[in-house]
């Protein structure tokens, strides 16, 4: 098989002292951010980022992509504990996690937890490994009318698909793709809305904005709250691991359904919140006694942590494949491949065998270093909290910040990094989602070159996007997954299809 | 359920008061932001007719793509504009508390002058600054402590990028006097 000997060929670029060690690193760093309040997966990605802009891409990339791994871990440990989800993917875990620990059970939660989180991210790579190289070779045939058409599926399926307000969603990508479109205009060469600023010029930086959005605002956020926090202590024992995971062969239905939903909506943008509440409500649902579920039953957090995780992991597909993030940490990472000189589509696997396969073996490994490395050390993070947030805060301001010069050596940066702090502040509190902004900011170019391409291409024909079978029903679906709210309230007037209850917080 | 087992407690004695009265609503907000937003989609919208928003014989001008995107943004926060106000006469949502917005004012004021100090004095002295000022005057955290975990940070990261990583940070007259 083709794609397992590039795996092997993956390891064997991994297997060096300094790639190991910089894997331990990233996860240290990663269930760091994971643990600290107002630092979350995304963040974290962003502020430590610059790090690695004198690595070569591989390294970097291992660096990085387990330090996500990291802070999905450590998500799992403050909501167990401390009853506080790190992530909003992690709140379908606190349901039975936090009662789990109540009852001084958390070392047993927690390596349920864990134990699942690597059971999800592992199918999700299993499933990249040999899917992502299958869609990279169909995509090559791809031309600009095809990418433009996938494009605007995403976007789409971000305005159909997500839980806000569809006008919310529509501004929030608008500003997101304009501002893609500041500085100068790749195809003619000239300046758009710089208003005559030097400063300008550069355009907006996709990672500054994600670093004031995510980085700045969150900790507005946190401070708003209340920061006491009261939680359980917890060591895990090699009894506590060996007997959890004597049982786990009982619960493989739920393991695997989560997993096929996490994957399923991995690949979709945004899927990780929903993954983790319908694998939960899902396991809910199954079981014999759903009442016992919210008390402290073990399948209430394998169910939603195997579901994240998949999720999780399996956004990096789309990412790998075509180039189109399916999350916001994915986002940053196509970032992060773009400052590295790499450019993001289907001819990564093609060019760069190397760093994709490097990439795919790190996620293997990663997560079995992360597994082991989060169960030794688990009372050690756990403390972190109690250091009081006065001292954590301006920490993570200046981190910010010399992420957000480093990029481009730009004091205007710090600026820009600043008030989109302010901007990601009030969008959350009034529930503009920042995500569809993120995503199209990092698309923006892209999504306009293909478009003015294919119209080039068509002599300014809108037709030339149903031209061909392929590209006709990716822009169909788009358009059907732009208006799905309206089909599908027709399709349950007509008794087609059963509303789905709300799902419970 | 057992409290017994409680081990890591954190306190925060500053925290803002449930019942503080509110500094504004999530209405308002939510229209001063349309209209920010508004006012942007016509400024850009604007700015990327004038660059040239039609066909010519190589196909869409440069202002094209945005100015059709500066038509939705404006459409989408007009749209808001009008259910914000709608919906504002009904439910008042609170946006912030005095006590919210004070904590807020408290990281983000710092924040602003650690930008500034930054401009002028380099990011590694106005860290320091931050970090102290911000653990002893906010957090009321012992002074000695709070000097040298800023020191401690700053160092490190001053290792850490401008030393081991070659990431060159902004820099004044102190580090110059180090010779960096």
């Amino acid at each position: 098989m083709e794609a397992f000997g590039l795996l092997l060929h993956g390891f064997a670029v991994l297997l060096t002292w300094k790639t190991l060690v910089l894997m331990m690193v990233g996860l240290v760093l990663g269930i760091f951010v994971g643990v600290l309040p107002g630092l979350g997966g995304p963040n974290g990605v962003a502020i430590l980022l610059p790090l690695t802009f004198t690595m070569d891409p591989t390294s970097a990339i291992v660096m990085l992509s387990c330090i996500y791994w990291g802070a999905l871990f450590g998500g799992a440990i403050t909501s167990i504990l401390f009853n506080i989800p790190g992530e909003a993917w992690s709140v379908a875990t606190t349901f039975d996690g936090y009662p789990m620990a109540q009852q001084g059970r958390a070392a047993e939660a927690l390596t349920a937890a864990f134990t699942s989180s690597f059971i999800g991210s592992l199918v999700a790579v299993l499933l990249i490994t040999f899917l992502a190289p299958m869609i990279s070779s169909f995509a090559l045939k791809f031309g600009p009318p095809e990418f433009f058409a996938v494009y605007l599926l995403t976007f789409c399926s971000f305005v159909g698909l997500g839980r806000e307000p569809k006008h919310k969603t529509v501004i929030s990508m608008s500003l997101g793709l304009l501002l893609a479109g500041v500085g100068m205009d790749t195809v003619s060469g000239q300046l758009r809305m710089t208003f005559g600023s030097a400063e300008l010029l550069r355009g907006i930086n996709f990672l500054v904005a994600v670093i004031g959005l995510f980085g700045i605002s969150e900790i507005l956020l946190t401070m708003e709250e209340r920061l006491a926090l009261r939680g359980h202590a917890a060591s895990i024992s090699l009894r506590v691991v060996l007997s959890v995971w004597k049982d786990l062969p009982k619960y493989w239905v739920t393991l695997l359904r989560s997993s096929f939903i996490g994957c399923w909506l991995g690949i979709t943008p945004g899927g990780a919140i929903a993954a983790s509440f319908m694998g939960y409500n899902l396991a809910k649902r199954f079981a014999r006694d759903p009442e016992s579920f919210g008390k402290g039953r073990i399948e209430g957090v394998f169910a939603p942590e195997t579901a994240a995780h998949a999720s999780g992991t399996s956004a990096l597909l789309p990412m790998l494949a075509l180039g189109i993030p399916g999350s916001g940490t994915a986002a940053i990472l196509l970032g992060g491949l773009m400052v590295w000189g790499l450019n993001p589509g289907p001819l990564l696997f093609v060019e760069h065998k190397d760093f994709v396969w490097g990439l795919i073996a790190s996620m293997y490994l990663g997560n079995v270093v992360g597994l082991v490395l989060v169960l030794t050390t688990v009372p050690i993070f756990a403390s972190i909290l109690r250091v009081p947030f006065a001292a954590v805060a301006p920490m993570i301001v200046v981190s910010c910040a010399i992420g957000a010069y480093a990029i481009q050596n730009a004091m205007f940066d710090i600026w820009l990094m600043l008030g989109f702090g302010v901007v990601g502040y009030v969008f959350k509190k009034i529930g503009i989602p920042l995500a569809p902004f993120t995503l199209a900011l990092v698309l923006g170019s892209r999504a306009e070159d293909a478009f003015r391409l294919s119209m080039i291409g068509s002599g300014g024909d809108l037709k030339v996007l149903w031209s061909n079978g392929l590209v006709g029903s990716i822009t169909t679906l788009a358009i059907a997954l732009l208006f799905w709210p309206v089909i599908d309230g027709l399709l349950a007037r007509v008794g087609w299809t059963q509303r789905a209850r709300p799902v419970p917080r | 359920m057992s409290q017994t087992d409680l081990e890591i407690v954190v306190d925060d004695p500053t925290a803002p008061e449930d019942d503080s009265p509110a500094v504004v609503s999530s209405g308002t907000i939510e229209i001063i932001v349309c209209l920010l937003l508004f006012a942007l989609a016509v400024m850009l919208g604007y700015d990327n007719w004038r660059t040239g928003a039609s066909w010519d014989s190589t196909g869409p001008e440069p202002g094209y793509f945005p100015f059709y995107l500066s038509v939705i943004l404006g459409g989408g926060s007009l749209y808001g504009l009008v259910a914000a106000l709608i919906t504002h006469r009904e439910a008042a949502q609170t946006f912030v508390t005095r006590a919210q917005a004070r904590r807020v004012m408290a990281v983000f004021v710092p924040t602003l002058l650690f930008c500034l100090v930054t401009q002028f004095l380099g990011l590694y002295v106005a860290s320091f600054l931050l970090i102290a000022g911000f653990m002893r005057l906010v957090g009321k955290i012992a002074l000695w402590k709070s000097l040298l975990t800023a020191f401690l940070f700053t160092a490190i990261m001053f290792v850490t990028f401008d030393v081991a990583f070659d990431v060159i940070m902004p820099k004044g007259p102190l580090e110059a006097a180090f010779g960096y």
